[in-house]
């Protein structure tokens, strides 16, 4: 058996530059695949980790995200006294009454216009977010027109940066600070005082109420609760919840382009493979009249062709990874259809989407040297030697 | 008798021909519908009328507009017209059944958007009931509506459920005139939010302008936004065209990543016939050896393999053109609900011709190069 593999392996040696060119049309189907799913997996992680599970978010019913929604006052005040909330180290209970809404900006480079959130937060926002961290500047000062940008921002739009002023809703925001909150969305938000916001944009409600659960339990009581409160017409869900519900469109879209690109592509390479493997077949006759007159059994034959079909395809899916895997470095944007807003994020690669890949890959590889392989031990001994 | 002489010696060793020109052939049609798809994203801004002006909210989409600024905007110089849309974001029965509704002025919404075409009594009964909502011929297919049923839309951005008789099927009167769209009574959803929400009530989300000369687009948008500079709600004014341009560049990233996609696929089948050129060329040194000896010089040699590479990528390449149009037909039926229009653009059929081509010659540029450069004595003796 050794001795077959050794066999296919050198084969494939043999002929180096059809061997390259077959691995490397694999190489490309697993590129395509991987690049496209990669992207979907780059969207879901970002809005994923954007939620904590212990975070919950109250929105308007029926409304998609919290641009859409729209929390009064009162009913604020509501869900701010529920028992279930955490308290903060302040002593002050943990709950921020936000504000998101989207305006227009330029990008800088292409100059087109994109839509970005914006978001006012209250003082437990940054507590309730712990992976947002200031990289440079400071907090905006409450009751000032002062502003804070995610990090994909500033290098994303125009005006965006730190010291420089940012015109929108009849007023001058100046950015004091510049915050990385990691591969979440809120790298791509831009946060100042929810009570200035308020009054710029002249929406005297809420988007959404973020609060902390003292015991991520007791989610199930809080939500029967505020759902059934008649004064209420809120949704509670949790945080983790509703950022993966913001991802399921873009990513599934992805997906399934991903998927059905790569099986349409695959075609080809699986019938490049194809041709190789006849060929090699029909360049060993034989060889292989030979090895059936040495006592190896028609079994052993198509294995060995099959093995040799298998590492071209696991050639080709190692290069397209290896190929794909440089994605990572770089990082994209684009308008997520479900919220309407700009999205920065990378290429992600998951240890699910290697081993597709390289499944992907061999099951080419597996379809292309079937016939041949079969054609190979199925061949008449005699036939086979007289050939030579 | 050349091009005989072709067609053999690429038709030499059949399987594998067959397979070459059938792999060129899914390439080919992958490329083209993919293409396609890309064109698919443009069809509102190659649908925009350039005599139709859009005005939004400055800030951005999400916000609205007064329903007073219409009459302003009608004293506008160079205005001949005005309707308003507002996105309504219904959803019926299932988020899965997505189509595009929106709140209209349903006296003059006809007038601005002449493409929608409805009959005479179909557009008077739309007018007449304030519950009555016009449907695209592609929707009303879709869902079995025909006039006179009943449709509900749950509300996303303006709660609560929201009945509505359909009272007109438009048709297209162009090839890329979208015809899944849902058009209802603005002053319907304005009623309901007065009581409810009086707070959101009297907005809309854009007007539409028709203008009298095309070409006085940008002066009469500067006029419209000299008029709200510095109001409560200041506007920004665009042609239809760039209005449209401005959705389609939100999802850029994904429209290159498609584009690029569309070119590794010509890449996988350049490697696909190269290895055939090869192996072909391979197995018969012997012969070109003898060529060569007979004197024929690089220029014929390399005529003959490009020949023969042409020959299979240009069968391949008609029959993936060929394929491309009743596929896209069979897929319109299940996407025709996001890409309304799926037609094969003249642009995408010289580039699908192109990359014909160019995979002719990159397949045989390989094998040329061995046949020139090997010496007579080493191909003769060469067991393939």
């Amino acid at each position: 058996m050794k001795l077959l593999f050794a066999y296919s392996f050198r084969n494939m040696l043999a002929r180096r530059l059809t061997t390259v060119l077959t691995a490397g049309g694999m190489a490309l189907v697993v590129f395509a695949f991987a690049a496209i799913v990669m992207l979907a997996e780059g969207i879901e992680t970002t809005l994923v980790d954007s939620g904590s599970y212990a975070n919950v978010v109250i929105i308007r019913k029926s409304a998609n995200s919290e641009v859409q929604s729209g929390v009064g006052r009162r009913e604020a005040a509501i869900v701010e006294s529920q028992p279930e909330i955490a308290f903060g180290a302040d002593g002050l209970p943990l709950v921020a009454k936000e504000m998101v809404v989207l305006i227009n900006l330029r990008k800088r480079g292409s100059n087109s216009t994109s839509n970005v959130t914006i978001r006012g937060v209250s003082e437990a926002s940054l507590t309730l977010r712990p992976q947002v961290r200031m990289l440079a500047g400071r907090m905006p000062r409450s009751g000032s027109a002062e502003i804070i940008v995610g990090r994909s921002i500033a290098e994303r739009f125009q005006n965006a940066g730190l010291n420089e002023t940012l015109t929108f809703a009849r007023s001058t925001w100046t950015v004091v600070g510049i915050f990385d909150a990691g591969r979440t969305g809120f790298s791509s938000e831009i946060w100042g005082d929810a009570n200035q916001f308020q009054q710029a944009f002249r929406r005297p409600a809420y988007s959404s109420v973020i609060l902390r659960l003292q015991d991520p339990e007791g989610f199930a009581a809080l939500k029967t609760r505020i759902e059934s409160d008649p004064r209420l017409s809120l949704e509670a869900k949790r945080e983790v919840a509703y950022y993966r519900e913001q991802s399921e469109v873009m990513a599934k879209f992805l997906r399934i382009l991903g998927t059905s690109l790569s099986i349409i592509f695959s075609i080809g390479a699986v019938v490049g493979a194809m041709i190789t493997m006849y060929a090699a077949v029909a360049n060993r006759t034989s060889e292989i009249g030979t090895l059936r007159a040495v006592g190896f059994q028609r079994s052993a034959i198509l294995t060995a062709f099959l093995v040799e079909s298998l590492l071209l395809g696991l050639a080709g899916g190692a290069g397209g990874l290896l190929l794909a895997s440089g994605l990572q470095f770089f990082s994209v944007s684009t308008t997520n259809f479900q919220t309407f807003a700009e999205l920065a994020f990378q290429f992600q690669l998951s240890p699910a989407i290697v081993l597709e890949g390289i499944l992907f890959a061999l099951l080419m590889g597996l379809a292309g040297g079937l016939l041949p392989a079969f054609r190979a031990a199925r061949m008449n001994i005699v036939e086979a030697l007289r050939a030579a | 008798m050349l091009f005989k002489l072709l067609i053999r010696n690429a038709f030499r060793h059949k399987l594998r021909a067959v397979l070459t020109v059938f792999g060129m052939a899914v390439a080919i049609l992958a490329f083209g519908m993919l293409r396609t798809l890309v064109d698919a994203w443009y069809v509102g801004v190659s649908a925009a009328a350039a005599n139709r002006l859009v005005v939004r909210n400055a800030i951005s989409l999400t916000f609205f507009l007064p329903i007073a600024y219409a009459e302003k905007i009608k004293a506008v110089d160079g205005v001949a017209a005005v309707s308003h849309m507002t996105w309504f974001g219904g959803i019926y029965i299932d988020r899965k059944n997505f189509f595009a509704n929106f709140a209209v002025e349903a006296r003059t919404f006809p007038d601005l958007y002449p493409e929608y075409t409805l009959t005479e009594a179909e557009r008077e009964a739309f007018v007449k009931d304030r519950k009555g909502c016009v449907v695209g011929r592609g929707l009303a297919e879709r869902f079995g509506w025909g006039i006179g049923d009943t449709v509900t839309l749950q509300g996303t951005i303006f709660a609560g459920n929201w009945t509505f008789v359909v009272r007109g099927i438009y048709q297209g009167r162009d090839p890329n005139t979208d015809e899944n769209q849902f058009f209802f009574h603005w002053d319907h959803l304005n009623e309901r939010l007065a009581a409810r929400y009086p707070r959101r009530a009297n907005y809309v989300g854009i007007f539409l302008i028709l203008i009298d000369d095309p070409d006085s687009a940008p002066i009469v948008a500067g006029r419209v936004d000299v008029l709200f500079k510095n109001s409560l709600a200041e506007t920004l004014t665009e042609t239809e065209r760039a209005f449209q341009l401005g959705f389609v560049a939100m999802s850029e990233a994904i429209l290159m990543a498609i584009r690029l996609v569309s070119l590794i696929i010509i890449a996988i089948i350049m490697a696909v016939v190269a290895n055939t050129m090869i192996m072909s060329v391979r197995e018969r040194m012997n012969e070109f050896a003898v060529l060569k000896t007979l004197g024929f010089g690089s220029g014929r040699l390399a005529g003959l393999i490009l020949g023969e590479a042409c020959v299979i990528c240009a069968a391949g390449g008609a029959l993936g053109i060929a394929a491309t149009y009743p596929l896209l037909r069979l897929l319109s039926g299940y996407i025709g609900n996001i890409f309304p229009v799926l037609d094969v653009s003249p642009l995408t059929l010289k580039l699908a011709v192109a990359a014909v081509a160019a995979v002719a010659i990159v397949g045989a540029a390989f094998p040329i190069r061995r046949v020139i450069s090997v010496k007579i004595v080493d191909a003769l003796g060469r067991v393939a």
